[in-house]
């Protein structure tokens, strides 16, 4: 069941400020899914501290790096039923957690957090492991 | 812990993916939530038997790149099965 809407409003902020854009509805999800060109970091959101506490911050952080997807977007687990569950379908060999944050390069997944690999870390680590990633899958070649 | 927070109050393993071994051989991978008079309870738990043949190493490497399978929503393992209790991210896979 869902929390109070008010009480995860914060926590919906924390990645609008961030500059995630927000897939509230399997509508949201189809239509940012269906161009798949390019870089997309989708972060599952989560009211859960224990991991989620320390996942928001990771991504604010990573997000200050040179090199980033093009875009961020962010569904919110056990809020957003069906966009959440929509979402999962397009990183279906993942098991689902929350937090949780996949890479895609051309509509595949090219690097997956899982829950298990945030909690306990430091944000800084988190993003250290996130940054990599960008600068692997993100960077683009610029012609003379 | 930074940002917003829920849960205050639990023991430090409280909502951390940790690896139970128990003495029967059985293998769990799951979100601790506490110890009590019962046992040891883990929810959206992974379970992987010796008995099975199959390499309990190739289980937490799938674990480890996939996520956790959820065999077991809720599971409670007496306190006296548990071989060992380690933080999926401390253990060198």
């Amino acid at each position: 069941m869902p929390y109070d809407p008010r009480m995860v409003q914060p926590m919906r902020e924390e990645m609008v400020k961030m500059g995630a854009r927000e897939l509230t509805s399997v509508a949201d999800v189809d239509a940012t899914f269906g161009d798949p060109k390019g870089t997309m970091l989708v972060f599952v959101n989560s009211v859960c501290g224990c991991a989620a506490g320390n996942a928001r911050p990771a991504l604010s952080y990573a997000l200050a790096h040179g090199t980033r997807p093009d875009q961020v977007v962010t569904v919110f687990a056990g809020q957003d039923l069906e966009a959440t569950a929509r979402a999962r379908q397009f990183f279906a060999d993942y098991q689902p957690s929350s937090p949780s944050i996949a890479l895609f390069k051309d509509g595949e997944v090219v690097h997956f957090v899982h829950r298990h690999q945030i909690e306990g870390k430091t944000p800084q680590s988190v993003a250290e492991s996130l940054t990599a990633a960008f600068d692997q899958h993100c960077a683009t070649t610029k012609v003379a | 812990m930074t940002g917003h927070v829920f849960h205050p109050g639990h023991s430090a393993l409280h909502g951390t993916t940790v690896v139970l071994d128990t003495r029967k051989g059985m293998t769990y991978v799951g979100r601790f939530h506490e110890e009590t008079a019962g046992g040891m309870l883990l929810h959206d738990a992974a379970g992987f038997d010796s008995a099975s043949g199959n390499s309990r190493d190739d289980f937490l490497r799938k674990t480890a790149k996939f996520g956790v399978r959820i065999d077991h929503k809720h599971i409670m393992v007496p306190t006296e099965e548990v071989a060992s209790l380690v933080p999926f991210n401390e253990m060198k896979i």
